[in-house]
């Protein structure tokens, strides 16, 4: 059948036959390197007019539809724009770090896409400590937003830095915890093997209702970790103008927008891969024709299909709440989430030893 | 000009000053900010996120309407009130109908008087709507500004078809009202107020009970009874406090001594107490209209008047409940065509002394909300 | 006594945001309760009710006579100087000399489309029209002329 894996053994047979394996190598990891980048520049487009579209159908109003087809083009407009605008860096603001942090925002982005498996057999590196690279990773994101904070020069920006600093640093903990609960339940930090784990149903069905509380957990605490409303405090628009990001223009805004874009689409296919089995078509037990039926649609789409639609519930989430208060905030954290989180993987824990589960 | 910068760079020099000894952080806000809604400056003096003094600078959209007044005639001048408070222009515009109509003391026909309050409570639901809409977005919620706008854009329709205008209308003229009613009017009211009813349950879904909301809103920003007295809160604001005053109750103009209506009082004195007085006022505001729009009395759209209005030597005072609290109009004539002095008690100036007040000791996002709900529309304090 | 109070809050909590979630997604699945006017797309379809106030007009009838009689009451009940009647004097075939206006200026950038004027006028000679798109590029050509060149008014208004 047609499928990745097929496509890259190709690629790696030709190169093979005409190069030595160091040059093989090379030219494999620039193909990768290039296609993560072109994946980036997708997915900043897809979602900035999925996003533009979906506020504007809730709000009751049409949204983009100058820009191409129905406006689907109008992201690609906005991006034109961004380029050629001026990128300033404001008086007394500390050069390096103000330029960096844009580009530590979107390396870590890129960084966090290694280890997610887009298609069957489509991944770049399937380590062994899947789960715990990306949440260790993710947390990086924080030190790009504190240096645009600080070295803008700006009040606003330190406020937005220091608030998010205090959000994400939190919220870390709810989400290694609830992502805990699926490896407790699949005995591996391995994305490939949580995913295998799933072939006979998903994490969501198979493993009750602690499966059901860790993924709402799981939600919230990658909202709030992404900085997306109602947690999008370090932005903050009505209260910090726009936070961290308030001195910032052109392409460097440009690339923290692109980030938080892509960190959300990272974090909601970890969702998808934990809870709703990644590229794993719905297999239900033993019903081997109705798997098999189930099999006929490319695993892509099963992948892209669960990622996006968590992508549109965080949306929906943003487009519905009201923005929380800091101190709100972190209160949810510590007197909610975390003791549920941590119950709950008790809970798990449980389950897993008596193997309630299917 | 120069008292003015002189003044800002004092507060400047002494609040820098201040800063590098306490450790406390001086942030402006405005007066270019998305949450103040217009040209306000706030200085905010934070220890963390926690506000340890709010200063509101004004002056940035001064237009000295008071002063202009005074060379306009007793016809011409009301226009100009339009431009203060431009969310119930209505109102402003009635307020100084009345005025005048007290110094040539004209009786207005009674259809001039019930179509006054017909528009000015449009106007008020039209005001409360709008705010009902910027205050989620001051909150981070941006989908309720764009459902408030349905509704508002019907009344604002409403306006168009019979004053001609959607914001600064003119409609009200001494002696009466400047056109009778579209003969559409009031079948088009009545469609508002079904449409009114039939979405009017969205608003608590998508807010008041937001639990989200509701965390933000209750506890903050309490302003007692006797503050809200003591600092000259009038309108909704004072109304979430307890302290009762209503102008229209008190001292009624126009056809509201005709009409069944309550005078929507809380006793929290929180941001959620004003948030409820304003959603509850609209359904009042339904209420009057109801009662009025199927009782229009025959006759007269304006009374008699001359050309030239001449106010007898003397000193005139009205007051009006607009969307934001008391306006008092007060005009002082000297016997001629124009007024020689002409003073506006705005709601508005009163309202925002208390932010400081009630701000001191909250968060920055609470600063927002408590902004919010003071409903401020700052043309109408500065003037 | 505390753990059912906390549990309890959280239900509530939870429900409350999923009623204003389940409101959103009403209006995401039906667009046809959607508000937006394309403007300027709709141009040929937008009508603006006949009482809105766009401009000062001065109608003129078809042998290009118009009302006015030239006594700059609308001059002067306007607040903001906006018109400016300049008048001349006729010669009547009768040999008699009789006011009429030269030209009657109007300037739309000082407007305020308050309707004092056309409320003043005694000979309804002008009125308020529809129109809305003002901007150009040079502002004297927002200084108009209201009566038409080589207009004269009309018979039996005095
Ligand atoms: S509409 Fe008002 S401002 Fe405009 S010309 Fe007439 S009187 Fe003057
Ligand atoms: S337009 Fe009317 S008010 Fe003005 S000068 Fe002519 S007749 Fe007089």
């Amino acid at each position: 059948m047609w499928s990745f894996s097929n496509i890259a053994n190709l690629v790696h047979e030709v190169l093979a036959e005409h190069f030595n394996p160091a040059i093989t190598l090379a030219i494999e990891m620039v193909i990768a390197g290039v296609s993560v980048i072109g994946l980036f520049a997708i997915l900043g487009l897809v979602l900035v007019i999925m996003e533009r579209k979906v506020s504007a159908w809730m709000q009751i109003r049409l949204g983009p539809n100058r820009v191409g087809p129905k406006g689907m083009l109008q992201s690609l407009a906005d991006t034109l724009k961004l380029i050629v605008k001026e990128g300033m860096t404001p008086n007394g603001a500390d050069k390096l770090l103000f330029n960096l942090a844009p580009f530590i925002a979107m390396i870590v982005a890129m960084l966090l896409m290694a280890p997610i498996a887009f298609a069957k057999d489509l991944q770049m590196w399937d380590l062994n400590i899947g789960i715990l690279y990306v949440s260790a990773l993710s947390s990086v994101t924080v030190i790009s937003i504190l240096m645009a904070g600080w070295s803008s020069n700006n009040k606003f920006s330190l406020l937005g830095a220091m608030r998010s600093g205090a959000q994400i640093v939190s919220y870390e903990l709810s989400a290694g915890l609830s992502a805990l609960a699926i490896v407790v339940l699949t005995g591996s930090l391995q994305i490939s093997e949580i995913i295998t784990s799933q072939a006979n149903g998903w994490w969501i069905f198979k493993g009750h209702i602690p499966a059901i509380i860790a993924f709402v957990t799981f939600i919230i605490a990658v909202t709030a970790e992404t900085n997306r409303a109602p947690f999008d405090l370090a932005e903050a628009e009505s209260e910090l103008t726009a936070g961290f990001h308030t001195e910032y223009s052109g392409m460097k805004f440009a690339l923290f927008f692109l980030a938080e874009y892509v960190n959300v689409f990272i974090m909601c296919s970890i969702a998808a891969t934990l809870f709703f089995g990644g590229w794993m078509p719905l297999h239900i037990g033993n019903w081997h024709k109705f798997n098999h039926v189930m099999d006929f649609i490319p695993s892509s789409i099963w992948f892209f299909g669960k990622t996006f639609f968590l992508i549109f519930v965080i949306m929906w989430f943003r487009w519905t709440f009201p923005r929380l208060r800091i101190d709100q905030l972190l209160d949810l954290e510590w007197k909610y989430l975390l003791p549920i989180t941590m119950f709950n993987l008790l809970l798990v824990t449980a389950v897993a030893i008596l193997g309630w589960h299917f | 000009m120069y008292r003015e910068t002189e003044i800002l760079t004092r507060a400047n020099q002494s609040t820098a000053h201040e800063s590098e000894d306490s450790g406390d952080l001086v942030i402006n806000v405005g007066p270019q900010h998305p949450a103040t809604h217009g040209v306000l400056h706030l200085v905010i003096t934070l220890n963390g996120e926690t506000i340890k003094n709010v200063e509101p600078h004004l002056g940035y959209i001064h237009r000295s309407i008071e002063k202009m007044c005074e060379s306009l005639t007793y016809r011409q001048f009301i226009y100009v009130t339009s431009r203060m408070d431009y969310l119930s222009a209505h109102i402003n515009n009635q307020a100084c109908a009345l005025c005048v109509e007290k110094g040539l003391q004209v009786e207005v026909p009674q259809r001039a008087q019930v179509i006054r309050v017909l528009m000015a409570e449009l106007t008020r639901i039209a005001s409360h709507e709008l705010w009902w809409g910027a205050m989620a977005m001051d909150l981070g919620a941006f989908t309720p500004f764009f459902h408030a706008f349905r509704e508002r854009e019907t009344i604002n329709d409403i306006m168009e078809e019979t004053c001609g205008a959607r914001l600064t209308m003119n409609y009200m003229v001494p002696g009466g009202v400047m056109m009778d009613i579209h003969p559409h009017f009031q079948q088009r009211v009545k469609d508002f107020i079904q449409l009114y009813r039939k979405k009017i349950h969205e608003y608590d879904e998508l807010v008041t009970g937001n639990i989200i909301f509701q965390n933000r809103m209750k506890g903050v920003g309490i302003l007692s009874a006797e503050d809200a007295i003591s600092y000259g809160c009038s309108g909704p604001v004072a109304r979430g406090s307890g302290a009762s005053c209503d102008t229209r109750k008190y001292y009624p103009y126009d056809a509201y001594n005709k009409v069944q209506f309550d005078e929507v009082l809380e006793t929290g004195g929180d941001s959620f107490a004003r948030y409820l007085v304003r959603v509850r006022e609209m359904q009042q505001s339904i209420n009057i209209i109801e009662q009025l729009i199927d009782n229009i009395p025959e006759g007269d759209f304006q009374a008699k008047t001359k050309a030239v209005l001449k106010l007898p030597k003397g000193e005139f005072y009205q007051r009006a409940e607009t969307a934001r609290g008391e306006l008092g109009v007060y005009i002082i004539s000297e016997g001629g065509t124009t007024p020689y002095r002409i003073k506006f008690r705005s709601p508005g100036f009163s309202n925002l002394s208390v932010l400081g007040h009630i701000a001191r000791g909250c968060k920055i996002g609470d600063l927002i909300a408590m902004m919010g709900t003071l409903d401020l529309v700052i043309p109408d304090i500065d003037r | 006594m505390f753990i059912k109070n906390y549990i309890k809050n959280i239900f509530s909590a939870v429900k409350s945001l999923l009623v204003g979630m389940k409101r959103t997604l009403y209006y995401f699945t039906h667009h046809k309760e959607i508000i937006t006017q394309q403007y300027p797309d709709n141009r040929d379809t937008l009508i603006l009710p006949e009482r809105f106030k766009g401009e000062v007009v001065m109608p003129h009838n078809e042998n290009n006579e118009h009302r006015c009689t030239g006594c700059t009451a609308c001059e002067l009940a306007c607040p903001n100087g906006s018109i400016k009647v300049i008048t001349k004097f006729d010669i009547s075939p009768d040999g008699k000399k009789k006011k009429a206006i030269d030209k009657l200026v109007y300037h739309l950038e000082l407007c305020t489309m308050c309707n004092l004027c056309v409320e003043a006028c005694p000979s309804d000679a002008i009125k308020m029209a529809q129109t809305f798109e003002h901007s150009v590029y040079d502002r004297n050509q927002l200084t108009k002329t209201l009566n038409n060149p080589g207009s004269k008014i009309m018979d039996g208004v005095e």
